[in-house]
């Protein structure tokens, strides 16, 4: 390993070195809760420790997208990309728009901490009438983020909105 | 890991390379083969920008993708299930006694099998006149389990295993070093790797465990008269997504230091670097970094500005 006596304690590379050496040692407690309970890392979240991504109820997200009139223009904004996109119009171009547009911004309500709950079937029930793989779910995630720069959503609350829903890959992605 | 700004109409049609545009990479042009349209909806078909921007890493040393040191439990490139995708990539180091290339190319299936050849090449003429070593290494890496960015609701990681096999022409000086030391021309890591995107915090870590008996990466060979055994030398990289275009992170890498009973000369270091890694779409990332090598062959010191090119159908 290198000599530490070699450099000043204050050069970048020690820096780093010394940065990493915490990191690493920090990661590998990270990563050995999932190697010690590698049962309990496949099962419902709810029973897992889970990274700080769930909601609450006085979940300021809701108010930062825009609470109801901003998830309203969200969707409205995502629905039109959607319709524009080769790879999504075939998903949903004879769908109910109303509806997809109510129940889309019910969902993004709930999931963002908002006096919101989607009711009716479940999101696999939902999404099995037809094949979709994870490109074409993270194809849609590509047009959400395009719609969240659109209305001026910063990077960091996208990535939180975007934390919270995907793990929704799991009821609706349902082909190799 | 960063997420792209892509246009309001994405192609549609699987990418084709346009090798007059990225001449001096002509390595990409060879790599897109049409996929006839009757094949098309059941055998994988060229990445359709399946994957969001950067969750393919970047193209490291050694061909595999991750860090520009180390490898990531992520395959290259934007193939998502049922895609196949291709990245190539030219980096060049400068240290004050040497130069190190490396080149190489990668292909993915499927978000699962990554495959990689890459080429490295150290000019240590300011040492020995005329000295080059030059070491290749073809890679394989599986993703075993996990989802590094969308499991955000779950500490698994991704999980990846890998191997390099490498084997290194040093040249007829240095040669005799390696001779004289009992050092192999040729070997091969294994590793394990674990790459976990903190998607609400921004943050991606990966830890990665080698198993290598080359010293100096390969550069010096294998082993060596008293060494046979791998040893297990822990990897850890840490990236920060400032935006969708721009991530900036460190990494380090523990090595064996095989040689230095031979000598003080041969006496090796960890590796280092603080990067910042830039995407501006799904075909192109530029990274840039701060590395430092620690000694190589009785230099001490040698850090210096790295700078990567990669791009991707």
């Amino acid at each position: 390993m290198s000599d530490p006596v070699s450099r000043p304690a204050s050069h970048p590379a020690s820096l780093a070195k010394r940065a990493l050496l915490a990191l690493l040692s920090g990661a590998t407690l990270v990563l050995a809760g999932p190697i010690a309970s590698a049962q309990s890392a496949w099962a419902p979240a709810a029973s897992t420790p889970s990274p700080p991504a769930s909601s609450s109820a006085s979940d300021p997200l809701y108010q930062r997208l825009g609470a109801q009139p901003g998830l309203t223009r969200l969707v409205d904004d995502l629905v039109e990309r959607l319709l524009d996109d080769p790879r999504m119009r075939p998903f949903f171009k004879d769908t109910d728009l109303v509806h997809l547009k109510q129940q889309l911004v019910t969902q993004l309500c709930e999931v963002a901490g908002g006096p919101c709950r989607r009711q009716g079937k479940d999101m696999a029930k939902v999404h099995a009438g037809v094949d979709i793989r994870t490109a074409d779910f993270n194809a849609l995630v590509e047009l959400l983020q395009q719609s969240l720069d659109a209305q001026g959503i910063g990077f960091r609350d996208q990535n939180r909105l975007l934390a919270r829903l995907a793990p929704m890959h799991r009821d609706i992605v349902n082909a190799p | 890991m960063l997420m792209s700004r892509k246009s309001a109409t994405p192609q549609a049609a699987p990418r084709r390379a346009r090798p007059g545009a990225w001449g001096a990479l002509a390595l990409l042009g060879a790599l897109n083969t049409p996929i006839p349209a009757a094949a098309q909806t059941a055998a994988p078909r060229h990445a359709g920008g399946g994957k969001l921007l950067l969750t393919g890493g970047v193209s490291s040393i050694d061909g595999a993708a991750g860090g520009g040191l180390t490898p990531w439990a992520v395959t290259g490139s934007y193939a998502s299930d049922h895609e196949f995708g291709a990245t190539a990539f030219a980096t060049h180091l400068g240290t004050p006694d040497y130069a190190f290339t490396a080149a190489g190319m990668a292909a993915t299936l499927q978000d699962l099998v990554e495959v990689s050849l890459a080429r490295q090449t150290l000019n240590a003429g300011a040492v020995v006149p005329g000295a080059r070593l030059r070491l290749d290494v073809a890679g394989i890496k599986v993703r075993v389990a996990g989802d590094a960015v969308l499991d955000s609701d779950r500490w698994m990681p991704q999980i990846a295993l890998g191997a390099e096999s490498k084997h290194v022409d040093p040249g007829a000086a240095v040669g005799a070093v390696l001779d004289s030391v009992a050092a192999s021309r040729s070997g091969v890591d294994w590793y394990a790797s674990a790459t976990k995107l903190l998607l609400a915090q921004g943050v991606l870590l990966n830890g990665t465990l080698r198993a290598t008996q080359a010293n100096q990466n390969g550069l010096l060979g294998f082993g060596s008269a008293q060494h046979h055994a791998d040893r297990l030398e822990p990897e850890a990289s840490v990236a920060y997504l400032l935006n969708r275009h721009l991530a900036v992170g460190a990494e380090y890498r523990a090595k064996p230091n095989q040689l230095a009973y031979a000598g003080a000369a041969l006496r090796e270091d960890a590796w280092q670097d603080l990067f910042a890694a830039w995407a501006p779409n799904k075909h192109v990332s530029v990274t840039a970094a701060w590395v430092d090598l620690g000694n190589i062959v009785g230099h001490e010191h040698q850090r210096g500005a790295y700078v990567s090119l990669q791009l991707a159908d």
